[in-house]
């Protein structure tokens, strides 16, 4: 439950699967850490069931810093009142935009049009960012769509890129390499470090994707 | 304020990172090699934070418009100073119209060239590191002008300072990593953890400062290759299902899906970050969190580096 990641981070582990409640657990937890000023934690990173806590091994051993997260974690109030703020991502399947969802489509056997269909159909919640500055895991998948990542990841992924790995649903905001399968694109920004919100999305939103015609979008 | 007149590869600021957007995916980014830049601002009497021109990968000209004080880190690279040639790890004065030129040699990928008084780059996101994939910073170009800060002291008292040779990092290119078990080591056949420590790899030429692919043999799953992302650092050794390792460098994404078979400490990834594209012959060796933790406090007490 408790685990170095290197020298320098320590990993708790909250739970082994996507799940809300695990997840919001990580958030209450993450919300008790960070409410304290402590020297030598760094700063945290809130995913799906496990928080990273980044610390300087020049302060804090790990003990030290397990010590303290075991004791903060007897203390997390798991009931959090909020009101999510709900986002609609409108989003072009297939051809150029989604250059896998034929892949994904065949190897599931179904249609094209289903795997739109299914992947637009519900309401996702973002359990956490990362990867790149501001792309949102979006989960929870319909088992349906379910395909493990690329064997080798693509070096190139354009910004906006909608794709699917596992479980989870995400957006990519900038070019970058890319392991998920790519099923679709958004005309949205979803990072402006210049902008007063750099952040397009935040953890706990809701998000649901739109299909719009090429000329739409 | 220096002037450059050439440049190559892949010229930035950076500062010691961005802290504090990790859990919205902004990576920490700062220095490739953390020692040499350290090693740098020390030199030039800076702050450990101070911005620093990381240059990787090419060559950088620069012509200076005032008297300044500039020292040189890192490994692979040699510098030229008017008409001198000048070892690394040390600081020198350079006259108001001379002209320094870093050239790349072999032995390493990122030299450091830091300026007395620092360099004033503009902050973003709390850093002014500069983190090119996501738009924070710009690569540094030919015909910019690069301006300085007030040096800490008088330019006589900066200049003609060494770093000595025994205590720079044992770079080379058959380096011993260490490295930390990973939290995902139990999903590895106990096979594959043998093949990690006790083969060779050599760094791809597909590699740049967001991760080093090493390529080897493959390191073989007990369980599938499919992790629910998680937060990841610097140094995380991830293992995709082709079985071949990939270190996460400066610019590593602040969470990863690949299960991590280990993490490099940070006393060796000054060593790894030197390691040349199909020279290298790289070996790991596993050390617990504590020796790793002892290492790097030494080298912090040994170099009398501010903490």
């Amino acid at each position: 439950m408790f685990k170095a990641l290197g020298d320098s981070a320590l990993l708790v582990e909250l739970g082994d699967k996507i799940d809300i409640a695990v997840n919001q657990r990580v958030h209450a937890f993450n919300v008790l850490l960070q409410a304290k000023n402590i020297a030598g934690i760094i700063e945290t990173v809130p995913a799906y069931c496990t928080l990273l806590i980044h610390y300087d091994p020049l302060i804090l051993t790990f003990d030290q810093v397990e010590f303290w997260a075991r004791d903060k974690l007897t203390q997390v109030d798991d009931s959090l009142n909020r009101t999510p703020r709900q986002i609609e991502v409108p989003t072009r399947y297939g051809g150029a935009s989604g250059p896998d969802l034929e892949t994904v489509a065949a190897s599931k056997g179904i249609s094209a049009a289903d795997v739109i269909r299914i992947h637009c159909r519900r309401e996702y919640l973002a359990y956490m960012m990362g990867f790149t500055p501001g792309f949102p895991y979006l989960g929870t998948l319909d088992e349906r769509l379910i395909m493990p990542r690329l064997e080798t990841p693509r070096t190139l992924v354009k910004a906006g890129t909608v794709a699917i790995a596992g479980a989870q649903t995400g957006i990519y905001p900038l070019d970058s390499p890319g392991g998920w399968h790519l099923i679709g694109w958004t005309p949205l920004k979803l990072f402006d470090p210049h902008s007063d919100s750099p952040f397009l999305f935040a953890p706990g939103d809701l998000v649901k994707f739109i299909p719009v015609e090429d000329d739409h979008a | 304020m220096l002037e450059v007149m050439d440049v190559s590869g892949m010229v930035t600021f950076q500062d010691s990172g961005r802290y504090g957007f990790a859990s919205f995916g902004v990576p920490r980014s700062g220095p490739m090699d953390w020692f040499a830049h350290r090693a740098a601002n020390q030199l030039t009497g800076n702050p450990p934070n101070a911005a620093v021109i990381e240059i990787g990968l090419g060559d950088a000209v620069f012509r200076a418009r005032h008297n300044c004080v500039l020292a040189v880190s890192g490994a692979g690279y040699e510098v030229q100073n008017y008409i001198w040639t000048f070892p690394l790890w040390t600081s020198f004065f350079v006259r108001a119209g001379w002209v320094v030129h870093l050239k790349r040699k072999s032995g390493g990928n990122w030299a450091y060239l830091a300026a007395a008084g620092g360099f004033e780059v503009d902050s973003v996101l709390g850093s002014r590191s500069t983190y090119l994939r996501g738009g924070l910073g710009k690569a540094i170009q030919l015909g910019d002008v690069l301006q300085c800060g007030k040096p800490s002291a008088e330019l006589m008292k900066l200049a003609a300072r060494n770093f000595p040779a025994e205590i720079i990092m044992p770079y080379g290119q058959v380096p011993v990593i260490e490295v930390i078990a990973g939290p995902q080591k139990e999903r590895f056949t106990e096979e594959g953890w043998q093949t990690f420590l006790n083969s060779e790899y050599t760094l791809s030429r597909s590699f740049d400062r967001m991760g080093y692919r090493l390529e080897g043999n493959p390191i073989s799953y007990s369980a599938g290759a499919d992790l629910i992302s998680e937060g990841m650092t610097m140094g995380s050794v991830q293992v995709p299902a082709n079985g071949q390792p990939i270190v996460v460098m400066a610019d590593s994404p602040a969470t990863g899906g690949y299960p991590k078979i280990a993490h490099v400490v940070k006393a060796s990834l000054p060593l790894l970050a030197q390691c040349e594209a199909g020279v290298s012959k790289i070996r790991f060796k596993e050390v617990t969190v504590e020796e790793a933790q002892e290492k790097y406090r030494n080298i912090y007490v040994a170099r009398k580096f501010a903490t």
